[in-house]
């Protein structure tokens, strides 16, 4: 229970953390959301006449309190641009991105690790092909497969329609079917990685003598490899998978875009390049929580695993 | 066995997502058979940037929300695609001798998208608004900051009085008229145009409906969504999925890759493109370096290299979409002459040339094509280009607002069709002259022109002033960039303005 708390506190720590660094950062680099709105032409009076209104000339410290304070509260704000309040805005996006997110993370995870497990049968010529692809799918930027993806079953074999995402309220199905390929995008070099790694941690595994013990006492090989081989094995996989499950956002970011998915990427990017910074802050912390609870939950994942990482009692 | 579930689950998952639920796609009932959406009478346009602005005319600073909401809104004045003014809201006007007392009828019955009748109230309210503003926000039309005072004697009935005369005045009466009592403009705006505001959803979609009861020829089509998709590969694959009808901006390369099924109607984007040059600022504070400068730039090597030869070159803050008061006679004042940009850089003081920053926003590809070409030609005169790329928002706050900058390579636009609209900027006292140019005589002509009531006189003034940017060199001016709109074949109508907006009330479906 203690580690709980500990965790819960870390994470807090790590979002505040985080959000007064995308404060100062905004901060400091130039324009601001007065100009962002007036445009090009607006008189420095009119800019100075905004920014009172909107409170942009106070200190740095006072408004990320305020905003501190509301986020606390529950009010996130209304976004400069839209007009609109920052969540309302923001929720159906989410609803997208973590869509998305997990369908591509299930993809991995269900790809990879019979894959990884398989290859390592393979020796020889087959090992070596089996290398080379796997090079070749890591090094192939998703955006690149995100558009290979399109061509072929948007436009050649029309399983989906690329730039007509549906609404994932109004058309489920379709919105997920539309995603499954952008999913694919994302997903295969985050495959192609955890198959190597697996790959080389259970080769690794295997040559542990209590390996040998157990097939020479007459265990039957792959099973000795499910049972035993593959939880060991599993530990830094697992450890890798959370730091992909942080990737994974990233990279929709980008793939979004070639897909025309209208997930938290976009709007992060939009929101960026408009200072519009009550979207942007929401949408920092958002993401920061997410990336801590991804490494928390590999943590849990791996204590269960591996009970001796208990003994170490850092955390 | 828990563990053969979960694989089991996994997989259903998978298949439920890969197939779906049933055909409930947009796909294209192969050929000779309509589109759905043509059998709606519906189009799907799509659009590079969100409108992610205020939605209010008023407030509306960003481009791409003005070439949307251009078919929303309506002034008492509207601009035609041969850049004539033809009253909209208002029926008819009369002006008093002086040029001080303009008198609008309004337009009967003419209706707000929410019913309302079109008040005289309303248009005092709106012109008002942006003439002085006291909202934040509201962005000020300074041109008609010599509006004395606005009568409404009746409901029909709008007089407004100048303190003095302006031959442009008309061109700036195509301020949006706004009911005076809605308070809902910045999300759900509400016009007197032909297409009325559906819905926003924010980096997705716009919808515009029919307005059914448009004072004027209505529109042919029902429903027009408008689709962001920010990349251009999407942009390229929603056309060719079926998704998209109607795309503009396109590049010569994106059009190449298109194939059938479309037509592409060539306009101009209407932006005076040039290497803009920071006269303050050494070397270009030298008349002779700007000179040379423009005598190295070979216009047309750009057109052909970067845009397979579309775009028309300009050489002064002018485009030809402004007819009367483009010179087109000054496009051969600098032809290309390395000698003579040579020897001009050396009569200058810089004989073995010298290292230049070209300041390029990001997000702009045509304007960073220009600039790799220029600065491949600029090598020619022994000078050293090095291209910067900056954010949008930092070339607006640094470059254009801050003039922290040595060239940079955009392209300006005019917000109403008035040359003023493209000269002013460059007088000595402009706020946001952002080239630093200064010279007298350039401001002299700017003066007289606006107090000169004689169209033909002030139109040779206007073309004096373009003469005195392409003497001076106050930059280089490369063109006006073709803008290529790629339409499905069974679409047809589209006009092209001298302005940035792209009307959609006169496209319809053949037959």
């Amino acid at each position: 229970m203690k580690y709980a708390a500990k965790r819960v506190l870390m994470l807090a720590v790590t979002m505040l953390i985080v959000s007064l660094f995308a404060f100062v950062a905004f901060d400091l680099i130039s324009g601001d959301a007065a100009s962002a709105m007036l445009g090009m032409e607006a008189t420095e009076e009119a800019l100075e006449a905004l920014r009172e209104e909107l409170g942009l000339n106070r200190p740095l410290l006072v408004r990320y309190v305020d905003w501190l304070s509301g986020f606390v509260t529950g009010d996130l704000g209304v976004s400069y641009n839209y007009n609109l309040p920052v969540w309302e805005l923001v929720a159906p996006k989410i609803l997208v991105t973590l869509c998305l997110s997990l369908m591509s993370f299930l993809l991995i995870v269900a790809v990879s690790i019979p894959l990884g497990l398989a290859s390592v049968r393979s020796t020889g010529a087959l090992a070596g092909v089996q290398t080379a692809f796997n090079q070749l799918c890591m090094a192939v930027p998703p955006f690149f497969t995100g558009i290979i993806l399109s061509w072929v079953f948007g436009i050649a074999l029309k399983w989906f329609t690329p730039g007509d995402f549906p609404s994932l309220t109004q058309n489920f199905g379709g919105a997920m079917r539309h995603m499954f390929f952008a999913a694919v995008a994302i997903a295969i070099p985050r495959i192609a990685m955890t198959v190597r790694m697996l790959r080389s941690t259970i080769v690794s595994e295997m040559e542990k003598s209590y390996v040998r013990t157990a097939i020479s006492r007459g265990n039957d090989r792959s099973a000795v490899l499910r049972r035993h081989v593959l939880k060991n094995a599993l530990v830094p996989v697992v450890t890798f998978l959370a730091q992909t499950m942080a990737e994974i956002v990233a990279g929709s970011i980008v793939v979004e875009q070639v897909f025309g998915i209208a997930g938290l990427g976009r709007l992060l990017v939009a929101s960026i390049a408009n200072r519009d910074y009550p979207v942007v802050q929401t949408l920092v912390v958002l993401l920061a929580l997410w990336v801590v609870l991804s490494g928390t939950i590999a943590d849990l994942i791996n204590l269960r695993l591996d009970p001796r990482l208990k003994l170490g009692g850092d955390v | 066995m828990k563990k053969r579930l979960l694989a089991f689950l996994l997989a259903g998952l998978m298949i439920a997502a890969l197939t779906g639920c049933g055909s409930d796609g947009t796909e294209q009932s192969g050929d000779g058979g309509k589109s759905k959406r043509a059998q709606a009478n519906e189009i799907a346009v799509g659009i590079a940037q969100d409108l992610d602005d205020s939605l209010d005319h008023h407030k509306a600073v960003a481009a791409g929300t003005k070439e949307v909401m251009f078919n929303v809104f309506e002034g008492l004045m509207k601009p035609t695609p041969t850049g004539e003014l033809i009253p909209a809201v208002a029926d008819h006007y009369t002006f008093s001798e002086d040029k001080l007392t303009y008198t609008f009828t309004l337009r009967k019955g003419v209706k707000f998208h929410n019913g309302d009748t079109v008040t005289a109230e309303d248009v005092k309210y709106s012109i008002q608004r942006v003439a002085a503003p006291a909202e934040t926000g509201v962005v000020p039309v300074e041109a008609l900051s010599i509006i004395a005072g606005i009568d409404t004697p009746d409901e029909e009935t709008v007089v407004i009085t100048l303190s003095e005369p302006s031959n442009e005045f008309l061109s700036y009466m195509t301020v949006a008229i706004e009911p005076a009592d809605y308070t809902q403009q910045d999300t759900a705006p509400v016009g007197t145009g032909p297409f009325r505001f559906v819905s926003r959803a924010a980096q997705e979609s716009v919808v515009l409906e029919r307005f059914d009861e448009y004072w004027g020829t209505p529109a042919h089509l029902n429903r027009v969504t408008y689709k962001i998709i920010e990349n251009a590969e999407g942009l390229l694959m929603g056309l060719q999925s079926g998704a998209l009808d109607i795309v503009s901006h396109l590049s010569t390369t994106q059009v190449a890759q298109l194939g059938s099924g479309f037509t592409i109607e060539e306009g101009a984007m209407n932006l005076v493109q040039a290497l803009y040059l920071n006269n303050a600022e050494k070397p270009f504070d030298d008349v002779r370096v700007r000179q040379a400068l423009c005598y190295a730039i070979d216009r047309q090597e750009i057109l052909d290299i970067a845009f397979d030869g579309y775009g028309s070159i300009i050489n002064s803050s002018m485009y030809p979409a402004f007819g009367k008061y483009f010179v087109e006679e000054m496009n051969d004042h600098y032809t290309v002459d390395i000698a003579k940009a040579k020897a001009l850089l050396a009569e200058a003081g810089y004989p073995d040339g010298f290292s230049m920053t070209i300041t390029v926003p990001s997000n702009y590809k045509p304007h960073i094509d220009t600039a790799e070409v220029i600065v491949e030609q600029l090598k020619d005169i022994d000078v050293t280009a090095e291209i910067k790329l900056v954010e949008w928002e930092s070339w607006k706050t640094d470059t254009y607002a801050g003039r922290q900058f040595q060239s940079t390579v955009v392209g300006f636009d005019a917000a109403t069709m008035t040359a003023r609209a493209l000269l002013e900027r460059w007088t000595s006292d402009y706020g946001k002259n952002m080239i630093n140019y200064n010279d007298p005589a350039y401001d002299a002509l700017f003066e007289q022109a606006q107090t000169c009531y004689d169209d033909a006189e002030q139109t040779a003034l206007y073309k004096e002033m373009q003469k005195n940017l392409t003497v001076n060199a106050a930059n280089v001016y490369i063109q006006d960039l073709a803008d290529l709109v790629a339409v499905r074949s069974d679409l047809t109508g589209l006009q092209f303005y001298p302005i940035y907006v792209l009307d959609l009330s006169t496209v319809r479906y053949t037959a």
